[in-house]
Protein backbone atom coordinates (compact mmCIF):
# COMPACT_ATOMS: atom_id res chain seq x y z
CA UNK A 1 0.00 0.00 0.00
CA UNK A 2 1.21 3.73 -1.18
CA UNK A 3 1.76 6.16 1.10
CA UNK A 4 -0.81 8.12 -0.91
CA UNK A 5 -3.45 5.30 -0.53
CA UNK A 6 -3.76 5.96 3.27
CA UNK A 7 -5.55 9.29 2.62
CA UNK A 8 -8.47 6.57 2.13
CA UNK A 9 -7.66 4.57 5.11
CA UNK A 10 -10.74 3.96 7.11
CA UNK A 11 -10.96 5.71 10.35
CA UNK A 12 -12.06 3.06 11.83
CA UNK A 13 -8.98 1.13 11.89
CA UNK A 14 -6.80 3.95 14.17
CA UNK A 15 -10.24 3.68 16.78
CA UNK A 16 -9.06 0.13 16.53
CA UNK A 17 -5.44 0.63 17.17
CA UNK A 18 -6.12 3.13 19.79
CA UNK A 19 -8.23 0.78 21.49
CA UNK A 20 -5.92 -1.83 21.42
CA UNK A 21 -3.04 -0.26 23.48
CA UNK A 22 -5.25 1.24 25.77
CA UNK A 23 -6.50 -2.40 26.44
CA UNK A 24 -3.00 -4.42 26.65
CA UNK A 25 -1.27 -2.27 28.82
CA UNK A 26 -4.20 -2.47 31.37
CA UNK A 27 -5.08 -6.01 31.13
CA UNK A 28 -0.83 -6.86 31.43
CA UNK A 29 -0.21 -4.18 33.28
CA UNK A 30 3.37 -3.62 32.36
CA UNK A 31 5.30 0.21 32.91
CA UNK A 32 7.39 2.17 30.75
CA UNK A 33 8.51 4.82 32.68
CA UNK A 34 8.34 5.95 36.22
CA UNK A 35 5.69 8.82 37.04
CA UNK A 36 7.86 11.90 37.66
CA UNK A 37 5.94 14.97 39.60
CA UNK A 38 6.18 18.31 38.17
CA UNK A 39 6.83 21.27 39.65
CA UNK A 40 2.65 22.46 39.08
CA UNK A 41 2.04 19.14 41.01
CA UNK A 42 4.68 19.77 43.49
CA UNK A 43 3.18 23.07 44.31
CA UNK A 44 -0.12 21.42 44.59
CA UNK A 45 0.72 19.03 47.12
CA UNK A 46 3.01 21.25 48.93
CA UNK A 47 0.47 23.85 49.19
CA UNK A 48 -1.57 21.55 51.16
CA UNK A 49 1.57 20.67 53.44
CA UNK A 50 2.42 23.75 54.40
CA UNK A 51 -0.98 24.77 55.90
CA UNK A 52 -1.22 23.82 59.95
CA UNK A 53 -2.79 21.25 61.14
CA UNK A 54 -7.09 21.59 61.65
CA UNK A 55 -7.34 24.23 58.97
CA UNK A 56 -10.34 25.01 57.15
CA UNK A 57 -9.77 23.81 53.32
CA UNK A 58 -12.72 24.42 51.22
CA UNK A 59 -13.07 21.71 48.64
CA UNK A 60 -15.30 22.48 45.64
CA UNK A 61 -16.02 19.19 43.26
CA UNK A 62 -17.04 20.80 40.11
CA UNK A 63 -17.27 17.87 37.74
CA UNK A 64 -19.61 14.96 36.63
CA UNK A 65 -18.90 11.20 35.93
CA UNK A 66 -18.07 12.76 32.18
CA UNK A 67 -14.70 13.50 33.32
CA UNK A 68 -14.47 11.32 36.27
CA UNK A 69 -11.79 9.36 34.52
CA UNK A 70 -9.35 12.56 35.08
CA UNK A 71 -10.83 14.27 37.52
CA UNK A 72 -11.95 11.08 40.53
CA UNK A 73 -8.27 10.37 41.12
CA UNK A 74 -6.86 13.81 41.98
CA UNK A 75 -9.89 14.10 44.30
CA UNK A 76 -9.85 11.00 46.13
CA UNK A 77 -5.86 11.89 46.47
CA UNK A 78 -6.41 15.82 47.34
CA UNK A 79 -8.67 14.34 49.82
CA UNK A 80 -6.43 11.26 51.40
CA UNK A 81 -3.64 14.32 51.99
CA UNK A 82 -6.39 16.86 53.83
CA UNK A 83 -7.54 13.61 55.70
CA UNK A 84 -3.71 12.70 56.88
CA UNK A 85 -3.07 16.43 57.46
CA UNK A 86 -6.24 16.58 59.63
CA UNK A 87 -7.66 19.31 57.78
CA UNK A 88 -11.02 20.64 58.14
CA UNK A 89 -12.73 20.11 54.66
CA UNK A 90 -15.87 21.69 53.61
CA UNK A 91 -16.83 20.28 50.23
CA UNK A 92 -19.57 21.18 47.65
CA UNK A 93 -20.18 20.56 44.27
CA UNK A 94 -21.35 23.27 41.37
CA UNK A 95 -21.82 20.54 38.87
CA UNK A 96 -25.27 18.53 39.38
CA UNK A 97 -23.88 15.34 39.57
CA UNK A 98 -20.88 16.23 41.45
CA UNK A 99 -21.92 15.43 45.08
CA UNK A 100 -22.55 11.41 44.71
CA UNK A 101 -18.28 11.35 43.47
CA UNK A 102 -17.54 13.91 46.41
CA UNK A 103 -19.76 11.79 49.11
CA UNK A 104 -18.11 8.63 47.28
CA UNK A 105 -14.41 9.97 47.81
CA UNK A 106 -15.13 11.48 51.50
CA UNK A 107 -16.43 7.81 52.33
CA UNK A 108 -13.61 5.88 50.90
CA UNK A 109 -10.82 8.19 52.41
CA UNK A 110 -12.90 9.05 55.60
CA UNK A 111 -12.87 5.25 56.40
CA UNK A 112 -8.98 4.86 55.40
CA UNK A 113 -8.13 8.13 58.11
CA UNK A 114 -11.16 7.52 60.48
CA UNK A 115 -12.61 10.73 60.23
CA UNK A 116 -16.19 11.36 60.82
CA UNK A 117 -18.58 12.87 58.56
CA UNK A 118 -20.14 16.56 60.41
CA UNK A 119 -16.91 16.34 62.53
CA UNK A 120 -13.98 16.43 60.57
CA UNK A 121 -15.48 16.98 57.26
CA UNK A 122 -18.86 17.94 55.31
CA UNK A 123 -20.46 17.72 52.11
CA UNK A 124 -23.04 20.66 51.85
CA UNK A 125 -23.98 19.49 48.06
CA UNK A 126 -25.03 21.00 44.77
CA UNK A 127 -26.39 24.70 45.09
CA UNK A 128 -27.05 26.12 41.15
CA UNK A 129 -26.26 29.18 40.51
CA UNK A 130 -22.58 29.18 39.19
CA UNK A 131 -21.48 32.60 39.70
CA UNK A 132 -23.88 33.78 42.16
CA UNK A 133 -23.20 31.00 44.12
CA UNK A 134 -19.17 31.77 44.73
CA UNK A 135 -20.43 35.45 45.26
CA UNK A 136 -23.13 34.41 47.70
CA UNK A 137 -20.70 32.56 49.89
CA UNK A 138 -18.66 35.30 49.95
CA UNK A 139 -21.38 37.13 52.14
CA UNK A 140 -22.33 34.08 54.54
CA UNK A 141 -21.66 30.14 53.56
CA UNK A 142 -24.44 29.03 56.10
CA UNK A 143 -27.36 31.21 54.40
CA UNK A 144 -25.96 29.99 51.13
CA UNK A 145 -26.03 26.58 52.59
CA UNK A 146 -28.62 26.38 54.83
CA UNK A 147 -28.33 22.61 55.13
CA UNK A 148 -26.02 19.66 54.06
CA UNK A 149 -26.04 17.08 51.32
CA UNK A 150 -28.03 15.05 54.10
CA UNK A 151 -30.13 17.76 54.71
CA UNK A 152 -28.90 18.13 58.13
CA UNK A 153 -28.76 22.17 59.23
CA UNK A 154 -25.51 23.72 58.70
CA UNK A 155 -25.85 25.83 61.79
CA UNK A 156 -25.71 21.74 63.97
CA UNK A 157 -22.66 20.49 62.24
CA UNK A 158 -19.72 20.69 63.69
CA UNK A 159 -16.89 20.84 61.43
CA UNK A 160 -18.99 24.21 60.25
CA UNK A 161 -18.79 25.91 63.84
CA UNK A 162 -16.95 29.68 62.94
CA UNK A 163 -17.73 29.15 59.38
CA UNK A 164 -19.55 32.88 57.53
CA UNK A 165 -17.55 33.41 55.19
CA UNK A 166 -14.04 32.88 52.97
CA UNK A 167 -12.49 34.51 55.11
CA UNK A 168 -12.23 31.44 58.01
CA UNK A 169 -10.87 29.42 54.62
CA UNK A 170 -7.39 28.83 54.64
CA UNK A 171 -7.60 26.75 51.05
CA UNK A 172 -9.76 26.58 48.16
CA UNK A 173 -9.02 23.37 46.22
CA UNK A 174 -10.59 22.91 43.31
CA UNK A 175 -10.88 19.75 40.88
CA UNK A 176 -12.71 21.26 37.90
CA UNK A 177 -14.13 19.70 34.80
CA UNK A 178 -14.61 22.93 32.86
CA UNK A 179 -17.89 25.79 33.69
CA UNK A 180 -18.39 26.47 36.69
CA UNK A 181 -14.89 26.04 37.95
CA UNK A 182 -11.03 27.09 38.07
CA UNK A 183 -11.39 30.52 36.25
CA UNK A 184 -14.61 31.35 38.29
CA UNK A 185 -13.37 30.48 41.23
CA UNK A 186 -9.80 32.62 40.55
CA UNK A 187 -12.27 35.48 39.19
CA UNK A 188 -14.82 35.64 42.00
CA UNK A 189 -12.72 34.72 44.98
CA UNK A 190 -9.62 34.64 44.63
CA UNK A 191 -8.94 38.17 43.35
CA UNK A 192 -11.81 39.90 45.72
CA UNK A 193 -11.00 37.87 49.21
CA UNK A 194 -7.35 36.41 48.19
CA UNK A 195 -8.04 32.98 49.31
CA UNK A 196 -4.71 31.14 48.31
CA UNK A 197 -5.80 28.35 45.80
CA UNK A 198 -5.22 24.83 44.18
CA UNK A 199 -6.66 23.14 41.01
CA UNK A 200 -6.97 19.97 39.38
CA UNK A 201 -8.01 20.22 36.60
CA UNK A 202 -9.24 18.26 32.87
CA UNK A 203 -6.42 18.31 29.83
CA UNK A 204 -8.45 19.70 28.05
CA UNK A 205 -8.82 22.90 29.78
CA UNK A 206 -5.59 22.72 31.70
CA UNK A 207 -3.94 25.41 28.88
CA UNK A 208 -6.13 27.75 30.22
CA UNK A 209 -5.32 27.61 33.44
CA UNK A 210 -1.34 28.21 33.27
CA UNK A 211 -1.75 32.03 32.66
CA UNK A 212 -3.32 32.23 36.52
CA UNK A 213 -0.47 29.37 37.66
CA UNK A 214 2.29 31.78 36.06
CA UNK A 215 0.74 34.90 38.01
CA UNK A 216 0.56 33.31 41.22
CA UNK A 217 -3.03 33.20 41.51
CA UNK A 218 -2.80 29.28 41.45
CA UNK A 219 -0.74 28.11 43.73
CA UNK A 220 -0.49 24.24 42.29
CA UNK A 221 -2.40 22.71 39.14
CA UNK A 222 -3.04 18.90 37.72
CA UNK A 223 -3.65 18.99 34.31
CA UNK A 224 -5.17 15.45 33.25
CA UNK A 225 -5.13 12.37 33.89
CA UNK A 226 -0.80 12.82 33.54
CA UNK A 227 -1.62 15.33 36.68
CA UNK A 228 -3.63 13.27 38.71
CA UNK A 229 -0.30 10.39 38.14
CA UNK A 230 1.78 12.18 39.50
CA UNK A 231 0.06 14.01 42.67
CA UNK A 232 -1.06 10.01 43.51
CA UNK A 233 2.88 9.41 43.69
CA UNK A 234 3.65 12.47 45.64
CA UNK A 235 0.75 11.47 48.13
CA UNK A 236 2.04 8.00 47.91
CA UNK A 237 -0.88 6.43 47.34
CA UNK A 238 -1.21 5.63 43.55
CA UNK A 239 -4.18 4.80 41.93
CA UNK A 240 -6.08 5.13 38.78
CA UNK A 241 -4.74 7.39 37.07
CA UNK A 242 -1.11 5.87 37.68
CA UNK A 243 -2.21 2.66 36.45
CA UNK A 244 -3.66 4.53 33.77
CA UNK A 245 0.01 6.29 32.48
CA UNK A 246 1.53 3.30 30.07
CA UNK A 247 -1.97 2.86 28.35
CA UNK A 248 -1.94 6.97 28.17
CA UNK A 249 1.71 7.01 26.92
CA UNK A 250 1.15 4.42 24.04
CA UNK A 251 -1.53 5.68 22.69
CA UNK A 252 -0.21 8.77 22.47
CA UNK A 253 3.28 7.52 20.22
CA UNK A 254 0.72 5.84 18.26
CA UNK A 255 -1.08 9.32 17.77
CA UNK A 256 1.51 11.53 17.20
CA UNK A 257 2.59 8.43 14.66
CA UNK A 258 -0.24 8.65 12.90
CA UNK A 259 -0.23 12.13 12.63
CA UNK A 260 3.18 12.14 11.05
CA UNK A 261 2.05 9.16 8.59
CA UNK A 262 -1.32 11.47 7.91
CA UNK A 263 1.22 14.27 7.12
CA UNK A 264 3.38 12.14 5.11
CA UNK A 265 0.23 10.74 3.22
CA UNK A 266 -1.18 14.45 2.32
CA UNK A 267 2.12 15.59 0.91
CA UNK A 268 2.89 11.96 -0.91
CA UNK A 269 -0.90 12.58 -2.71
CA UNK A 270 -2.22 14.20 -5.71
CA UNK A 271 -1.26 17.98 -6.19
CA UNK A 272 -4.58 20.46 -6.18
CA UNK A 273 -4.98 22.69 -8.96
CA UNK A 274 -2.31 25.61 -10.40
CA UNK A 275 0.32 22.92 -9.43
CA UNK A 276 -0.30 22.45 -5.85
CA UNK B 1 -5.82 -13.55 33.41
CA UNK B 2 -9.32 -14.66 34.55
CA UNK B 3 -12.51 -13.08 34.57
CA UNK B 4 -14.35 -12.49 37.74
CA UNK B 5 -17.79 -10.64 35.92
CA UNK B 6 -19.83 -8.56 38.54
CA UNK B 7 -23.09 -9.05 40.24
CA UNK B 8 -24.34 -6.11 40.52
CA UNK B 9 -27.33 -5.40 38.37
CA UNK B 10 -25.99 -1.83 38.20
CA UNK B 11 -22.58 -2.35 37.10
CA UNK B 12 -24.20 -4.37 34.33
CA UNK B 13 -25.97 -1.42 32.89
CA UNK B 14 -23.82 0.79 33.03
CA UNK B 15 -21.40 -1.54 31.10
CA UNK B 16 -24.15 -2.28 28.25
CA UNK B 17 -24.78 1.78 28.02
CA UNK B 18 -21.19 2.41 27.72
CA UNK B 19 -20.88 -0.35 25.19
CA UNK B 20 -24.33 0.92 23.48
CA UNK B 21 -23.01 4.46 23.12
CA UNK B 22 -19.36 2.68 21.91
CA UNK B 23 -21.30 1.04 18.75
CA UNK B 24 -21.43 4.75 17.19
CA UNK B 25 -17.38 4.42 16.22
CA UNK B 26 -18.57 1.58 14.09
CA UNK B 27 -21.47 3.23 12.41
CA UNK B 28 -24.52 4.94 13.73
CA UNK B 29 -27.14 2.92 14.91
CA UNK B 30 -30.57 2.12 16.85
CA UNK B 31 -28.55 0.72 19.92
CA UNK B 32 -26.17 4.34 20.20
CA UNK B 33 -29.97 6.41 19.49
CA UNK B 34 -31.66 4.51 22.63
CA UNK B 35 -28.44 5.03 24.84
CA UNK B 36 -28.19 8.75 23.87
CA UNK B 37 -32.18 9.33 24.47
CA UNK B 38 -31.94 7.79 27.68
CA UNK B 39 -28.87 9.72 28.77
CA UNK B 40 -30.50 13.07 28.16
CA UNK B 41 -34.06 12.53 29.23
CA UNK B 42 -32.30 10.96 32.77
CA UNK B 43 -30.22 13.90 32.89
CA UNK B 44 -33.15 16.47 32.50
CA UNK B 45 -35.32 14.79 34.99
CA UNK B 46 -32.18 14.52 37.61
CA UNK B 47 -31.70 17.73 36.59
CA UNK B 48 -34.74 19.17 37.83
CA UNK B 49 -35.30 17.49 40.94
CA UNK B 50 -32.02 17.75 41.92
CA UNK B 51 -32.30 21.81 41.39
CA UNK B 52 -35.96 21.59 43.62
CA UNK B 53 -34.50 19.76 46.62
CA UNK B 54 -30.77 21.37 47.13
CA UNK B 55 -31.93 25.42 46.12
CA UNK B 56 -35.65 26.04 45.51
CA UNK B 57 -36.62 24.13 48.70
CA UNK B 58 -34.28 25.33 51.18
CA UNK B 59 -33.10 28.51 50.23
CA UNK B 60 -36.67 29.85 48.83
CA UNK B 61 -39.72 28.11 50.73
CA UNK B 62 -38.06 26.94 53.96
CA UNK B 63 -36.93 30.53 54.64
CA UNK B 64 -39.88 31.75 53.20
CA UNK B 65 -43.07 30.05 54.66
CA UNK B 66 -40.93 29.56 58.10
CA UNK B 67 -39.67 32.11 58.97
CA UNK B 68 -40.96 34.72 56.71
CA UNK B 69 -40.62 38.04 59.76
CA UNK B 70 -36.80 37.00 60.21
CA UNK B 71 -33.52 38.43 58.79
CA UNK B 72 -35.82 40.00 55.79
CA UNK B 73 -36.84 37.10 54.75
CA UNK B 74 -39.92 38.21 52.74
CA UNK B 75 -37.76 39.66 50.62
CA UNK B 76 -37.73 36.64 49.31
CA UNK B 77 -41.13 37.44 47.90
CA UNK B 78 -39.45 39.54 44.83
CA UNK B 79 -37.64 36.37 43.64
CA UNK B 80 -40.18 33.97 44.20
CA UNK B 81 -42.64 35.98 41.85
CA UNK B 82 -39.89 36.76 39.44
CA UNK B 83 -39.56 33.09 38.91
CA UNK B 84 -43.51 32.32 38.80
CA UNK B 85 -43.34 35.46 35.95
CA UNK B 86 -41.01 33.23 34.02
CA UNK B 87 -43.48 30.34 33.45
CA UNK B 88 -45.92 32.93 31.63
CA UNK B 89 -43.80 31.91 28.53
CA UNK B 90 -45.99 28.97 28.21
CA UNK B 91 -49.19 31.32 27.28
CA UNK B 92 -49.10 33.40 24.67
CA UNK B 93 -51.09 36.04 25.79
CA UNK B 94 -49.07 36.87 28.59
CA UNK B 95 -45.70 35.82 27.19
CA UNK B 96 -44.46 38.86 28.24
CA UNK B 97 -44.21 39.01 31.66
CA UNK B 98 -41.82 36.78 31.63
CA UNK B 99 -39.29 39.30 29.84
CA UNK B 100 -38.72 41.13 33.68
CA UNK B 101 -37.38 38.28 35.13
CA UNK B 102 -34.64 37.63 31.77
CA UNK B 103 -34.23 41.48 32.35
CA UNK B 104 -32.87 40.94 35.74
CA UNK B 105 -30.88 37.93 34.85
CA UNK B 106 -28.92 39.55 31.59
CA UNK B 107 -28.28 42.37 33.81
CA UNK B 108 -26.89 40.80 37.24
CA UNK B 109 -24.98 37.94 35.32
CA UNK B 110 -22.94 40.44 32.95
CA UNK B 111 -22.30 42.89 35.75
CA UNK B 112 -20.71 40.17 37.73
CA UNK B 113 -18.64 38.78 35.28
CA UNK B 114 -17.27 41.69 33.97
CA UNK B 115 -16.27 42.78 37.57
CA UNK B 116 -14.77 38.81 37.93
CA UNK B 117 -12.67 39.38 34.30
CA UNK B 118 -11.16 42.68 35.55
CA UNK B 119 -10.05 41.62 38.65
CA UNK B 120 -9.04 37.92 38.01
CA UNK B 121 -7.70 38.05 34.70
CA UNK B 122 -7.09 41.82 33.29
CA UNK B 123 -5.00 42.88 36.57
CA UNK B 124 -3.92 40.12 37.82
CA UNK B 125 -2.25 39.08 34.12
CA UNK B 126 -0.86 42.61 33.12
CA UNK B 127 0.55 42.17 36.70
CA UNK B 128 1.52 38.90 36.07
CA UNK B 129 3.48 39.91 32.78
CA UNK B 130 5.95 42.60 35.06
CA UNK B 131 9.10 40.31 35.35
CA UNK B 132 12.51 40.99 35.83
CA UNK B 133 14.29 39.68 31.96
CA UNK B 134 17.36 39.03 33.65
CA UNK B 135 17.10 37.05 36.84
CA UNK B 136 20.71 36.72 38.55
CA UNK B 137 21.68 32.94 38.99
CA UNK B 138 19.12 31.30 37.25
CA UNK B 139 19.56 31.21 33.18
CA UNK B 140 16.17 29.28 32.66
CA UNK B 141 13.80 31.67 34.55
CA UNK B 142 15.40 34.44 32.32
CA UNK B 143 14.92 32.90 29.47
CA UNK B 144 11.51 31.92 30.42
CA UNK B 145 10.31 35.56 31.52
CA UNK B 146 12.02 36.86 27.78
CA UNK B 147 9.97 34.21 26.30
CA UNK B 148 6.80 35.05 27.99
CA UNK B 149 7.22 38.49 27.64
CA UNK B 150 8.19 38.81 23.69
CA UNK B 151 5.50 36.46 23.22
CA UNK B 152 2.87 38.37 24.97
CA UNK B 153 3.74 41.72 23.14
CA UNK B 154 4.06 39.79 19.50
CA UNK B 155 0.54 38.09 19.80
CA UNK B 156 -0.72 41.36 20.81
CA UNK B 157 0.71 43.16 17.72
CA UNK B 158 -0.67 40.10 15.87
CA UNK B 159 -4.22 41.32 16.98
CA UNK B 160 -3.38 45.07 16.14
CA UNK B 161 -5.29 45.62 12.61
CA UNK B 162 -5.21 49.42 12.94
CA UNK B 163 -2.02 49.75 10.44
CA UNK B 164 -1.09 47.18 8.10
CA UNK B 165 1.13 44.16 9.08
CA UNK B 166 4.19 45.59 6.95
CA UNK B 167 8.22 46.07 7.85
CA UNK B 168 9.05 45.72 11.16
CA UNK B 169 5.04 45.54 12.87
CA UNK B 170 4.40 42.64 9.94
CA UNK B 171 7.58 40.66 11.39
CA UNK B 172 6.49 41.39 15.14
CA UNK B 173 3.20 40.18 13.91
CA UNK B 174 4.58 36.89 12.29
CA UNK B 175 6.33 36.16 15.25
CA UNK B 176 2.88 36.21 17.10
CA UNK B 177 1.37 34.03 14.93
CA UNK B 178 4.26 31.50 15.48
CA UNK B 179 3.69 32.09 19.12
CA UNK B 180 -0.12 31.70 18.66
CA UNK B 181 0.69 28.22 16.77
CA UNK B 182 2.99 26.89 19.68
CA UNK B 183 0.07 27.42 21.69
CA UNK B 184 -2.51 25.60 19.60
CA UNK B 185 -0.43 22.89 19.44
CA UNK B 186 -0.23 22.34 23.47
CA UNK B 187 -3.85 22.87 23.40
CA UNK B 188 -4.17 19.96 21.11
CA UNK B 189 -1.66 17.81 22.67
CA UNK B 190 -3.98 18.12 25.73
CA UNK B 191 -7.05 17.43 24.45
CA UNK B 192 -5.45 14.29 22.68
CA UNK B 193 -4.39 13.59 26.31
CA UNK B 194 -8.01 14.36 28.01
CA UNK B 195 -10.22 11.92 25.07
CA UNK B 196 -7.30 9.37 25.66
CA UNK B 197 -7.80 9.41 29.55
CA UNK B 198 -11.79 9.20 28.72
CA UNK B 199 -10.96 6.16 27.23
CA UNK B 200 -9.12 4.43 29.98
CA UNK B 201 -11.70 5.12 32.77
CA UNK B 202 -14.34 3.55 30.75
CA UNK B 203 -12.39 0.91 29.39
CA UNK B 204 -11.13 0.34 33.00
CA UNK B 205 -14.44 0.18 34.30
CA UNK B 206 -15.39 -2.09 31.75
CA UNK B 207 -12.17 -4.55 32.32
CA UNK B 208 -12.27 -4.24 36.04
CA UNK B 209 -15.61 -3.15 37.67
CA UNK B 210 -17.79 -5.16 35.14
CA UNK B 211 -15.42 -7.95 34.10
CA UNK B 212 -12.95 -8.37 36.88
CA UNK B 213 -10.18 -8.71 34.61
CA UNK B 214 -7.26 -6.64 35.84
CA UNK B 215 -4.93 -7.40 38.24
CA UNK B 216 -4.45 -4.33 40.09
Amino acid sequence: MSLAALRHLDRRWIFLGVALLVIVPLLFSFHIAPVLPSNRSRGFYDAIEKLPEGSVVLLSGDYDPGTSAENYPMHLAAVRQLMRRNMRIIALALYPAGPPLTDQVLRIAGEEYHKTQGVDYVNLGYKVGNELVMSQMGQSIPNTFPVDNRGVAVNTIPVMKGIQNFQQIRLIVDISAGYPGTKEWVQQVVSRYHVPMVAGVTAVSAPEYYPYLQAGQLHGLLGGMAGAAEYEVLVGAPGLATRGMDAQSLAHVFIAFMIVLGNLAFIAGPKKGNGR
Amino acid sequence: MSLHPSHDIGIWIAALLTLGIFSFLYRDNPVYKFCEHLFVGISAGYYVVLTMISSVYPNLFVPLFSSFAKDYHWLLVVPLILGIMLFSRFFPRGDWLSRWPIAFVLGVYPALRITGFGQGDFVEQIHGTILPLWVPGSIGTSIGNILLVVGLVCTLIFFFFSKEHKGALGGTARLGIYFLMVSFGASYGYTVMARVSLLIGRVMFLLDDWLGALRF
